[in-house]
């Protein structure tokens, strides 16, 4: 891998393209995370570190990891950024993913609620990611709302079915100039290779860990495939797989002047 | 078998036993059961006919092992699929639902276990619901907390380190108010992150009071969803009204109630029927109000004070698994509650398959927990019990217990916003 492709949100640089999600957590998972999947970004449910637990999650944040806390539980724009100066206030830094769901079922994003949500915190200094339905219309609206990366989800949340949203996903990558991180839905390190391939920023993964028999082990193949994803992409990656490949004797060679 | 819920306590009059008397045998003298009573709010909802209509036409004994098969296989459950699994038909795949239901609940949930427990501040009721504990007939003794002492109790639970409380009231709305209610949820946001509320049914207006106060979650148990049955057991008081007691969770979501939570009192009438429109309340809840979280409880009967004999009659342990296995697999983002109603081991293996809340330092009666909680000698000034716990398992144990499972005890995982 070339050692100056990085990773860059809110001018903050990551060498690591693998964060982990805060859906089901655990000292095991956040471990393996770090040590195995290399992850340099976690991220951070306010409504379950807002504990007096004996076991704090943030205790269990090694240091020199960036704290990705996230707004789970907003109905509203309004509730997200009362969740995200929480979040500040809980000394959680600047970064911050805005998710905002108004169904308890699939969880799928609102995304009208998180473009609001999206111009308040960024004018606040935020470093925002918000999540989001992968749509271009809202994605270029919250560029201009001031995002530092955007969010699409793959398939639903928890689903582990990967890249359901594929071609919309795609459109993202091509006409978005932030970072898009693949978050939501990807179950297979195969999954995250394919995103990478596409183009993606970086992955957003939790229960395909959480879930798997040997967590050490499916956090490294994450890395892998993530960091072989990239490889491909940065290759060119489109130009080998062109049906028909190069013609020895040009097709156009009759053409003359 | 009805016979056993009904006793006479000696320190009735003989008045009132003959009103009981009347109550228990002549069905004339008891009020309309579908009827609202003065005050009681009627919202338009289409959401009970959807569940009787589809309880009414639930014939279990029709489906066969290859209905459970198939419902096994299919990757979404539907309505069709889930009263399969919930039939006699399915006892036997008893294990394949536990697997099934253990896969959902890991995706979404993981191995998160919730921990709560109940603070009873009041048992005082103007109801005669039979097989209840607190029942207007039954002597036992009544006892309603003062504000000082709900601190008092809230202090002690809030040092064991609990963080969310559920609040419950026999059902008196003279002895215990909503504004009285409402004191003790303000005073419960000051020691807790989550505060719910089992009281009686209110209207919309008072539950946005209530929510005002500092609850955000409302249970309410229909114990039964048959109507006719809920009519001989239920024989007087407000809670004697159905419809009421059914519009109860809409009423809270309406008055701004982050979620809402329901059951049945399995063992009452017909458990799978029970079970079945217990689930579909939630399910078309849910899709008019999508944004909601929503619950479901399993409490099976259990013996009360003055009557030993009262028990959940064909709802066993194997039963009560298959319902809470079904309820998993057909509404997988839905949480789970399993109180202390049942034995350690019980609940030491449900919530590895599909429970996600389990109470713990459980009393039903009321301003004991300093003697519970730190074995301060009773002074005998404590309200008697709702119902005989069989789980006692402190906060510190079963916290330790849920650890060695492999599974994560949760404190909190909410925000009042």
């Amino acid at each position: 891998m070339q050692s100056n492709d990085k990773l860059i949100i809110g001018g903050q640089e990551f060498s690591s393209r693998f964060i982990l999600g805060s859906g089901k957590y655990s000292l095991s998972l956040i471990e393996a995370a770090v040590k195995d999947a290399g992850a340099q970004i976690i991220t951070l449910a306010v409504r379950r570190a807002n504990t007096k637990e004996q076991e704090n999650i943030l205790d269990y944040i090694p240091k020199g990891v960036t704290l990705l806390p996230n707004t789970s539980g907003a109905r509203d724009a309004g509730e997200a950024v009362r969740i995200a100066r929480l979040a500040r206030e809980l000394g959680c830094g600047n970064f911050v993913k805005i998710e905002i769901m108004r169904d308890s079922k699939y969880l799928l994003p609102d995304n009208q609620e998180t473009i609001k949500a999206t111009e308040i915190l960024a004018n606040e200094g935020f470093v925002v990611l918000p999540y989001m339905y992968p749509d271009l219309n809202t994605a270029r609206d919250l560029v201009n709302a001031g995002a530092a990366a955007i969010m699409p989800l793959a398939s639903p949340i928890g689903s582990n079915k990967g890249l359901a949203t594929r071609d919309f996903i795609q459109i993202l990558i091509d006409e978005i100039d932030l970072p898009v991180i693949i978050d939501a839905g990807i179950g297979r390190p195969s999954q995250a290779c394919e995103a990478m391939e596409m183009g993606a920023a970086a992955i957003m993964a939790n229960t395909a860990l959480a879930t798997a028999g040997n967590l050490p082990l499916m956090a490294s193949a994450f890395r892998q495939a993530i960091e072989a994803g990239r490889k491909a992409y940065l290759s060119g990656l489109g130009r080998v797989l062109v049906r028909g490949a190069a013609a020895s004797d040009p097709l156009t060679g009759f053409l003359h002047n | 078998m009805e016979n056993k819920f009904l006793f006479d306590s000696d320190h009735l009059s003989e008045a009132v036993l003959k009103k009981k008397h009347l109550l228990e045998t002549d069905p004339s003298c008891r009020k309309n059961h579908m009827e609202y009573l003065p005050g009681m709010e009627q919202i338009q909802s289409g959401i009970c006919d959807q569940v009787i209509s589809e309880m009414k036409s639930y014939d279990y004994s029709q489906y066969t092992a290859k209905d459970v098969m198939v419902a096994l296989d299919h990757e979404i459950c539907s309505l069709e699929d889930f009263k399969a699994l919930l039939s006699p038909a399915a006892e036997p795949f008893l294990e394949q639902l536990a697997r099934k239901a253990r896969l959902e609940t890991s995706r979404h949930f993981g191995n998160t276990v919730y921990l709560f427990t109940p603070l009873y501040i009041a048992n005082y009721c103007e109801n005669y619901c039979v097989y209840c504990g607190f029942n207007c007939y039954n002597h036992i003794r009544r006892m309603k907390l003062s504000m000082e002492q709900i601190e008092h109790e809230m202090k002690i639970i809030a040092d064991s380190g609990m963080e969310e409380i559920l609040i419950l009231t026999g059902e008196s709305r003279t002895q215990s108010d909503v504004a009285y209610i409402g004191e003790a949820c303000k005073l419960a946001r000051r020691f807790f992150r989550m505060v719910g509320l089992e009281i009686y049914p209110v209207n919309t207006d008072e539950y946005r009071y209530l929510h005002q106060c500092g609850a955000d979650y409302v249970t309410v148990f229909q114990e039964t969803y048959d109507a006719d049955k809920y009519e001989t057991i239920h024989l007087y008081g407000h809670k004697r009204v159905w419809p009421y007691r059914f519009d109860a969770q809409e009423r809270a979501l309406r008055g701004g109630m982050r979620g809402v939570g329901f059951s049945a009192l399995l063992g009452l009438s017909d458990f799978r029927t029970d079970a079945l429109a217990s689930a579909l309340h939630v399910y078309y809840l849910q899709r008019k109000y999508p944004h909601a979280e929503m619950s479901l409880s399993c409490p099976r009967l259990r013996p009360i004070i003055n009557n030993e004999k009262i028990n959940p009659m064909d709802v066993g342990e194997k039963q009560l698994c298959q319902v809470i296995c079904a309820y998993r697999i057909f509404l997988p983002f839905v949480g789970i509650t399993v109180s202390s109603r049942e034995s350690e081991a019980f609940r030491n293996g449900i919530v590895k398959i599909a429970a996600t809340k389990v109470s713990a330092g459980v009393s039903t009666g009321i301003g004991d927990h300093e003697s519970k909680y730190r074995g301060k000698e009773s002074d005998g000034t404590q309200g008697d019990e709702q119902f005989e716990i069989n789980d006692s398992r402190s906060f510190q144990k079963m916290y330790e217990h849920i650890s060695k499972e492999g599974l994560q005890p949760v404190l909190n995982d909410y925000l009042y916003v």
